[in-house]
């Protein structure tokens, strides 16, 4: 018997907007996977892309950003910086080989509660095709080359 | 060389260029320092210790050893392995020790295709489609040569390291002063900074060494350095060309900004940033004067190779190391030894 | 088969490895001169922007990254179909010929110079540059170290940093000098020319007029008869920055001379599979193996070459000195290895001749040293002598200017061959009847190919001018039977 993959994503919600979103979808009863782990920033602007990198490269299958409207944001305009960013790291993913469904961005505001949990429920059935991602940071797959270094450094000298 | 009992110094170079032994050489008269306070037991492109000799030396009998240039192959692993037992203090030095380096850039690419590239070029006559074989039956007996790992690493990739000296290479004027503060310690005269500490550097960014002035930035447009006169005295970012200094330590005196090119971003990633790449990525995004995404997508079209860009010294070292290909091709051979 | 193995060899820059097998008489059957890296610059080059393979190159060697600098700003002008102003051109070859004499400098006096100033069978703790100062005097590597200074001053000035110049753009320079620059490069290139002067001096007096030196420079273990490649300006001049390729055969005579464009018709690469580097040779005359003669595509790219391959040189002291070297040696071509250590210096006045004509030059403070290109980038080809050799850079971009394609052919790699066979021819004239006869044995076999300067040397004082050699013969069974060790 197989065991169906389930998809780690983790979603970086914006405190004024996405987030209040998805505590709606909570409270209103609305389900959504509980594949997503939320990560609270004040502001989608406040999204490092170094965070976003740091999860694929531990272990998360996807990423999911989520902030206000364009237009909407709390802090006015940092909801364009991560529009920007975003833009620019799909380019960089797509080179590196990493699928761009694998990263999303989501507008959402306070009162969207069901949209946002069809966007995640959406993403999480797109990355379980996907497959996934286990990118090898660590030392994991180096082990072979490790021994063999090891092995070499054993050998008597002439 | 004599025993004399002088601290013992080592140098050595895995994949790299020879940039770094020259940089250390261009101290000039402060080289006489080193040859004064030290014992040289292992400097492959000066004097003639073997890898034999070093096996032979007691485990961390050597208390200084600047180890530069990348891990590309089995030989320079295990070179690493060897040097981390027998020094006390090992300094990761140079781009390709610290972050990757040059060599690193391969890691976007499989060795299979840098083979394929190498043995297929234009001038090559190779109707045998012939690859080099690490295990080679000649007509007189096995003859080996090195075999090519899948992913290029940073030296702290496969062993602990001590010190980290960033730059492509390291700046003479650094390193002397690096060699100063080793002589003085070991004198008793100073201290060492806590171990994982990156020396021979600022803990600023290349913005704050640049004399260009600086305005707010609105990007409208990326321009490559051949298609406009830009202005000496300006922001290169402000003009358009793509600029590593916002994201890279401080500490080489921003030579390239100030001899009219962009800063490539060898010293590596800034003081508290783990990933030189994304933040580089962050502070130009966050300055591009557009809230359209058609007209930003636009706009990102005059960065045509973000990787290369935004990690061309740094790769082995960010967050994601290498690319699909290389990772496929190691977990590959992986499992089938 | 009983087999000599010496690893690493250094004062390459890189690694390499030698193994030397011997028949069951216990004479050199084979030797196999093995280079064990690749980086792989021809493909991860691929998708980069043009404009970074100055610097990117830059990274093939830091010891002659000047030489890649220049190779692939002229193929990136190539490219884009750009002439630069002659401003930018005059700087570029200004800086070159500064690190060309930085360059020479320290492979002669902490490389080759050793050998002779010293002799081949000196104590192995003396034949360093530590042993030539004592010989000759402490002022001589005081001069050594201010010769290297200066020259890496230049480049600073003129390519914005010491080590990895970075000024190189398509199109011309990303700087000027001002005339305060100047006149420090004019003043730092007339000791310059004193500085080779005194080097020819000293190499006239302690090799040349010494007939066991000469006798050994002039025998036969270290001669082949190769065809022999250098780029000559249009009057058929060593130039190191510009020209044409010149191609002569083991006879002197001119084969034909080839511009960028053309080397694909003249040089092709030979694979073999115990080595990570290929073998250039002569495309019209064919691969014949390791072999000399006319017959041969083996071709030869140093300093000895250079000289070979061109009909003088393009300063009065230096083409003095050149007429003199050709008297002496008896005519062109001069096919024996050791002489490439003479030929060395000659360029080495060239070079500093070259600094202060240029240093000198009304045009090389003007500010227009760049143009910006209006073709669309295509495919260009770019060639300097690199000191170790003719460095050709070829790239294909697209329409963008992305690169899609390179090849190169670098320096050392040229040498590969005839490297390989002067190791063979060495080590079968001085290893008779399975026995390594002594450490001068060990030592031949390294001036085989320090001659050729194999991409490095290193500079200076204290550091022995040697190479670690380790030769450990075993019989049939891997017993051990002699083990002899070259150490500082």
């Amino acid at each position: 018997m197989t065991e169906t993959f389930e998809p780690v994503i983790i979603g970086f919600t914006c405190n004024w907007c996405s987030y209040r979103a998805a505590d709606l979808a909570g409270t209103s009863r609305i389900k959504y996977p509980p594949n997503i782990r939320l990560i609270r920033l004040m502001c989608s602007g406040r999204l490092d892309p170094t965070f976003v990198l740091k999860a694929l490269a531990s272990g998360a299958d996807g990423v999911m950003i989520t902030g206000c409207h364009p237009g909407e944001c709390h802090y006015l305009e940092q909801n364009y910086k991560a529009m920007r960013r975003y833009q620019f790291l799909q380019r960089l993913l797509s080179q590196m080989g990493i699928e761009p469904q694998r990263v999303k961005l989501v507008w959402a505001s306070a009162a969207e509660g069901a949209h946002l949990a069809q966007e995640i429920t959406k993403m999480v059935e797109e990355i379980r095709a996907l497959g996934p991602l286990r990118w090898p940071s660590g030392d994991g797959a180096h082990t072979l080359a490790k021994e063999a270094a090891q092995a070499s450094l054993t050998e008597v000298p002439a | 060389m004599s025993q004399n009992g002088k601290p013992k110094f080592a140098m050595y170079w895995a994949a790299s260029c020879g940039g770094c032994e020259i940089a250390v050489l261009n101290t000039h008269e402060k080289i006489l320092d080193v040859d004064a306070n030290f014992d040289v037991v292992f400097w492959p492109v000066a004097m003639d210790a073997k890898y034999k000799d070093v096996r032979a030396m007691p485990d961390e009998s050597i208390t200084l050893c600047l180890f530069n240039g990348a891990i590309r192959n089995s030989e320079n692993e295990e070179m690493a392995h060897l040097l981390r037992r027998k020094s006390k203090i090992l300094v990761a030095f140079g781009s390709c020790a610290t972050e990757g380096g040059i060599p690193a850039l391969a890691n976007l690419s499989s060795t299979r295709e840098i083979l394929d590239t190498a043995f297929q070029t234009p001038t090559t006559q190779n109707p045998e489609g012939l690859r080099p074989n690490p295990k080679w039956k000649s007509g007189e007996g096995e003859i080996t040569i090195p075999e090519m790992w899948s992913v290029v690493r940073s030296l702290d990739q496969v062993v602990p390291v001590d010190y980290y000296m960033p730059g492509c290479p390291p700046e003479s004027h650094q390193i002397a002063a690096v060699l100063d503060l080793v002589i003085q310690a070991l004198q008793g005269k100073a201290q060492l900074p806590p171990a994982g500490a990156v020396i021979g550097a600022g803990n600023s960014s290349v913005c704050d060494e640049c004399p260009r002035k600086r305005n707010e930035k609105k990007i409208r447009k990326f321009v490559r350095i051949q298609e406009i006169q830009t202005d000496p005295d300006l922001c290169l970012l402000e003009q358009g060309i793509l600029c590593s200094g916002p994201a890279t330590r401080s500490g080489c005196t921003a030579l390239c900004p100030q001899a009219g090119v962009p800063c490539v971003g060898c010293y590596g990633p800034t003081e508290g940033a783990i990933d030189i790449g994304a933040r580089l990525l962050s502070a130009v995004a966050s300055v591009i004067d557009s809230t359209d995404p058609a007209e930003i997508d636009r706009i990102l079209d005059g960065i045509p190779d973000p990787a290369g860009s935004l990690y061309r010294f740094n790769m082995a070292g960010s967050l994601l190391q290498a690319g699909k290909t290389a990772w496929e091709e190691e977990k590959h051979a992986a499992h089938n030894g | 088969m009983q087999r000599i193995t010496v690893d690493p060899i250094t004062r390459l820059e890189g690694h390499g490895k030698i193994e030397i097998f011997l028949d069951d008489k216990g004479e050199v059957a084979n030797t196999y001169f093995q280079i064990p890296e690749l980086r792989g610059f021809e493909r991860f080059c691929v998708g980069r922007p043009i404009e970074e393979m100055p610097i990117l190159t830059n990274r093939i060697c830091g010891v002659c990254p000047e030489a890649h600098h220049m190779a692939a700003a002229k193929a990136c002008d190539a490219v884009y179909h750009v002439d630069p102003p002659s401003a930018a051109k005059k700087l570029r070859e200004l800086l070159y010929s500064a690190f060309y004499v930085t360059d020479h400098t320290t492979h002669f006096y902490a490389l080759g110079g050793p050998d002779f100033i010293m002799g081949p069978d000196a104590p192995v703790a003396e034949r360093n540059i530590l042993g030539v100062i004592h010989k000759v005097g402490l002022e001589v590597g005081g001069k050594v170290i201010q010769a290297r200074k200066y020259g890496h001053t230049v480049v600073e000035m003129i390519g914005g940093r010491k080590v990895h110049p970075c000024t190189a753009i398509p199109g011309g320079q990303s700087k000027g000098i001002t005339e305060e620059q100047r006149k420090e490069i004019e003043t730092m290139g007339r000791w310059a020319v004193e500085f080779a002067q005194f080097s020819l001096k000293l190499f006239d007096d302690i090799v040349l007029k010494n007939k066991a030196y000469l006798d050994l420079v002039l025998g036969d273990a270290y001669t082949h008869k190769t065809y022999y490649i250098g780029l000559v300006d249009e009057n058929n001049r060593v130039n190191f920055y510009d020209g044409k390729v010149s191609v002569v055969d083991p006879e002197g005579k001119r084969l034909g001379k080839y511009a960028p464009s053309e080397y694909q018709d003249w040089i092709a690469e030979h694979v073999e599979p115990w080595t990570y580097l290929k073998f250039p040779y002569l495309k019209k005359v064919g691969w014949k193996g390791f072999v000399d003669g006319k017959d041969s595509g083996v071709y030869c790219a140093t300093p000895l070459s250079r000289l070979n391959a061109s009909d003088g040189m393009a300063t009065p002291l230096a083409q003095a000195e050149y007429e003199r070297f050709f008297k002496t040696l008896g005519g062109k071509p001069v096919h024996q290895r050791l002489a490439t250590h003479w030929a060395r210096l000659v360029e080495l006045l060239y070079a500093a001749e070259r600094w202060v004509q240029l240093a000198t030059d009304p045009e090389i403070t003007s500010d227009n040293f760049r143009t910006i290109p209006t073709e669309k980038p295509t495919e260009g080809v770019g060639i300097v002598e690199a000191p170790r050799g003719t460095l050709t850079h070829h790239y294909w971009t697209d329409e963008r200017g992305i690169v899609t394609k390179v090849n190169l052919i670098v320096g050392t790699t040229n040498n590969y061959a005839p490297i390989s066979m002067s190791i063979r021819k060495a080590a079968q004239a001085f290893v008779h009847n399975g026995k390594v006869v002594s450490e001068g044995m060990l030592n031949r076999v390294e001036m085989a190919f320090r001659a050729y300067d194999p991409c490095f040397g290193c500079a200076t004082h204290s550091l022995p001018g040697q190479m670690p050699l380790e030769v450990t013969v075993r019989d049939a069974h891997g017993v051990v039977l002699t083990n002899l060790k070259q150490k500082c």
